[in-house]
This record gives C-alpha cells, structure tokens and sequence, in this order.
C-alpha cells in the first residue's frame, strides 16, 4: 500500500507529461520519449567525469568552507553579546544582499577560474550558516551554562560537549538553507564564465539549440538536487539522531 | 547601548571600505572607496533608467511572492486537510521541492525570452515550495482535541477550517511567507542577472560589462537595502498577522 502511495502520482505525473507532448511539434518543447532517448547518450561516463564531477567538487568544497566559517564565526560572535551587538547590523546588510549579484564582484578579484566559482558558494551559504549559529549559540539554556561553569569545563571541551551540540539544530537548520543556495550559486557561476561544468553544458545546450539535450541537463540538476538533499537528511539524522529522539519524548 | 554599538559597527564597515582602497590593500579599479561608490548612489538615483529598472524588480517581486503564496495556501490546506492526498504528494513534493530553480533558466528563455513571464516562473517556482511546506507543517500541528471539539460542536468542514486549522497554520505560514519573500528576491534579481529581464539585476549586468565598477557597487547596495526592508517588512507583517498569538504576546511583554 505504502508503495502505491509513493509512486502512485509520479508515475501519473510521467506518463501525463509522455503522452502530453507524444505528438508534440513545438521546437522548444520535445517528446519525453526523445528527451529519454538522448538521455545517456548525453550523459555518458566521460561526460559525468568532465563536467558534473568539477561541478560537484566546488559544491562540495564551497559548502565545506562555508560550514567552517560560519560555524567559527558564529561562535565567537553568538558567545560575545557587545560583539554581536556591533556587527549584528552589518552582518544583517551583507546577508540582503542577493548572492548572484556578487558573481559579477567575485569575477574581477577571483578571474573566471575556480577559486571564484568556490568563493560565489562561500559567500552566499555562509550567511544561513552563520546567522543561525549566533542564534544557536546565544540560546543554549542558562543552566547548562552554569552548570558547565561549576564542573570547571572551559576551552574547547565545553565548546564540543556543549555550545556546539546545543546549538546543533539550530546550524543544521542553517546548513540546510545553505545547501539549496549552494545549488543555485554553483549553477549560477558556472553560467556566467566557465569552460566546464553542469551549469555551463546546459547553458551551450541552449545556445546551440540543442534542445532535447538542454531538457537531460535539467533533469540531472533537478536529479542531483534530490540526491544531495537526501544526503542532507541521512547526514542530519546521524548528527540530529540524539535530539529528534528528545523532542519524541518529550511530547511522549 | 545596543543600537549605539550598531552604529559603530556600520561606521566601522564603512571606514573599512573606505581605507582598504585608499591604502592600496585592494586595487581601486576592483574596489573602489566608499566615498566614489556613495557618489554612483547618487547618480544612480538620479536617473530615471534606475527607478524604470527597481519598478521592474518590485513587480516581479510582488507578482511572484503574490502567486506563490496563494498557490501555496490553498494547496497546503487542501492537501493538508485530506490525509489520502497527502500521503499521495509526499513523495512528488520530495521530489520536487530540492530541484534549483535556476535549472530552468535555460527553459525559459527558450520559452519566453528577456521577459516578466521568464522571471514569474523562476521566482513562482522557488517561492511556491517554501509556502507549501509550511503550511503542510502547520496543517499537521492541529490539536486533534480542538478539531475534534469543533466537530461536536457541529462546525462544517469549511468553518471548522475558518476556525481551527487556519489559527494554527497562521504561524507557519507568515514563516513561509518570510522565507518566500527572501528567495523571491534573490531569484528575481538572478533572473533579470542570468536572462536580461528589465530590471536591477540586468543593470548590474550592464554595469559590469561597461566597466563602471563604483555603479556596480552601488546597485548591488541597493540590492541589500531592498533585501533588508523586505526583511523588516516581512517581520512586521508577521507581528501584526500574529498579535494575537503565543509568541508574539510573549514578546511584548517581556
């Protein structure tokens, strides 16, 4: 029954949009069957190798060092009140601002290689990461707090044993924020000037009015979208595991 | 106190912007000082092409969050409210909901070119998923005691939704509201960026292809300032949807 549920409506949903454009004879809109048919020829290992794997790889590294960042930065200001007091405004200013308009910016210092592909990432996901981080860190209960003081634990043990883990759900929130933005700057930047990458095949696909080919490149993104969320949440369970289970226990 | 801090944490920004060019830090022609990109501010805003293209920007805006938000609603309460048809979405809505919007700006400029339309469909399209997730949560957080003590009462379906559902949804959904209206900004100006569309961001594309850095600069502060009174603005509108409320009461009285 379960199954029938779950692929129930996707199965509608492919077979409307199959039978929908079967005879189809716009030129922009092509049969799912031809869009199907160039699908692996597209998208062979090669290709996966040259362009979706570089791609990937500056997520991952962007996503990376904005997690670090965030969650530094995060720390020390949240742990400070007159710190956070002063740069709150300004952090406040830089998060507005819409991260593709700085690919433009990032450009002239970085070039078109890939320290300012990684750098566009950096500089849009830190914001989620790092706001929710001094949120996170400002919330941890008083108690914990003093209790901590009276046990002696200072330095780094009581930053991993319990600024870190109380503010976890609260970065994790952060870095779920941060991942989807991740998606759209790496496909942003590699749309504005690059040679290789996902972003880029697409947007050639679409000059060279290739159009079935353009469709496989926005199904992959879109597939690609659904595999690192789930990562995300296979991630978020082992790190979130202790607290889901508090929280079910709490409401009994 | 605090606000004092505040001030002297944008002065200090400012200072910092414009010192580090002065002093050859950074080279001028990449990052210009503050003092030249406040002078492009103002020579932006004294042209008419500027207030044509944050018009552009807003409709889209508005427009788009507008659709997104009703869309959002109707569908989150009526999937919400009929178990079947959740339990049918969930997996669509999965599904679709990670998919980056911007992984269909090459479709719609095939579709519909340098056009408002190009730039509804992306920002629709981010916009719908952050309302409809919210309101399913919120549909879900209903007493069950409340719905049930509505339908002994006698409440029909519509008021018991008039009623019950909608106060307890209100909450989540000003939470989608405030997210929608962030990622509608973002993709707006990311579409007017990646496609042409009118308005700011294919300003600042012009302005970086024509070489005028210090006007660069300037756009993209305006693009942060509009970002920081949709932020307020949409606190606000929260406070007020939910004055009544919990959280809000809360608030005031501490």
């Amino acid at each position: 029954m379960r199954i029938v549920y779950w692929l129930g409506l996707p199965i509608v949903l492919v077979v409307a949009w199959w039978v929908a454009t079967a005879g189809s004879t716009d030129f922009y809109v092509p049969p799912l069957q031809s869009i199907v048919a160039v699908f692996f020829d597209v998208w062979t290992l090669d290709r996966l190798r040259a362009d979706v794997l570089p791609s990937l790889l500056r997520l991952l590294a962007g996503f990376a060092l904005a997690l670090l960042l965030g969650v530094g930065l995060g720390v020390l200001i949240g742990s400070r009140p007159r710190v956070r007091a002063t740069v709150e405004p300004v952090l406040e200013f830089l998060r507005a601002v819409p991260p593709p308009v700085l690919v433009p910016v990032i450009m002239l210092f970085a070039g078109i290689g890939d320290g300012m592909k990684i750098l566009v990432i950096v500089s849009g996901c830190v914001w989620p990461i790092l706001l929710n981080t001094v949120e996170g860190v400002r919330a941890v209960d008083g108690v914990l707090t003093e209790t901590a003081r009276a046990y002696g634990l200072t330095g780094p043990a009581r930053l991993w044993r319990l600024t870190l883990p109380a503010a976890s759900p609260q970065i994790v929130a952060g870095a779920r924020q941060a991942l989807s933005l991740a998606i759209i700057l790496m496909v942003i930047s590699e749309m504005f000037a690059a040679s290789s990458g996902l972003g880029y095949t697409i947007v050639e696909f679409q000059r060279s009015f290739a159009i079935p080919e353009m469709w496989t490149g926005i199904i992959l993104l879109g597939l690609l979208g659904v595999v690192l969320s789930g990562l995300f949440r296979l991630a978020e369970t082992a790190i979130l595991g202790w607290y889901h289970g508090l929280r079910r226990a709490q409401k009994g | 106190m605090k606000p004092l801090l505040g001030l002297a944490g944008l002065g200090g920004f400012v200072l910092l912007l414009e010192v580090i060019p002065r002093a050859g830090l950074v080279p001028s022609r990449y990052l210009p000082p503050a003092a030249e990109i406040a002078v492009a501010l103002g020579g932006e805003l004294a042209d008419a092409g500027f207030w044509a293209a944050l018009r552009d920007t807003l409709s889209g805006w508005v427009l788009g969050l507008l659709i997104a938000a009703v869309a959002g609603v109707v569908l989150g309460l009526l999937i919400g409210a009929v178990p079947v048809l959740r339990e049918l979405t969930a997996s669509t809505i999965e599904f679709l909901r990670p998919i980056p919007s911007v992984a269909l700006i090459p479709l719609v400029v095939v579709l519909y070119g340098a056009s408002l339309q190009s730039k509804l469909v992306l920002v629709v399209y981010a916009a719908f998923w952050q309302m409809l997730v919210q309101v399913l949560y919120g549909v879900r957080d209903v007493d069950p005691v409340a719905d049930e003590t509505a339908r002994a009462y006698g409440l029909g379906r519509a008021a018991r939704i008039r009623h019950v559902l909608w106060p307890t949804a209100l909450p989540y959904v000003m939470t989608g509201l405030r997210l929608a209206a962030a990622v509608a900004l973002i993709l707006c100006v990311t579409g007017e960026l990646g496609i042409g569309a009118p308005g700011l961001g294919a300003r600042i594309a012009v302005a970086q292809s024509s070489g005028a850095i210090p006007d660069l600069y300037a756009l993209i502060v305006v693009t942060g300032l509009l970002g920081v009174a949709i932020n307020v603005g949409a606190r606000a509108v929260e406070r007020h949807a939910l004055r009544w409320h919990q959280s809000v009461r809360g608030e005031a009285a501490v």
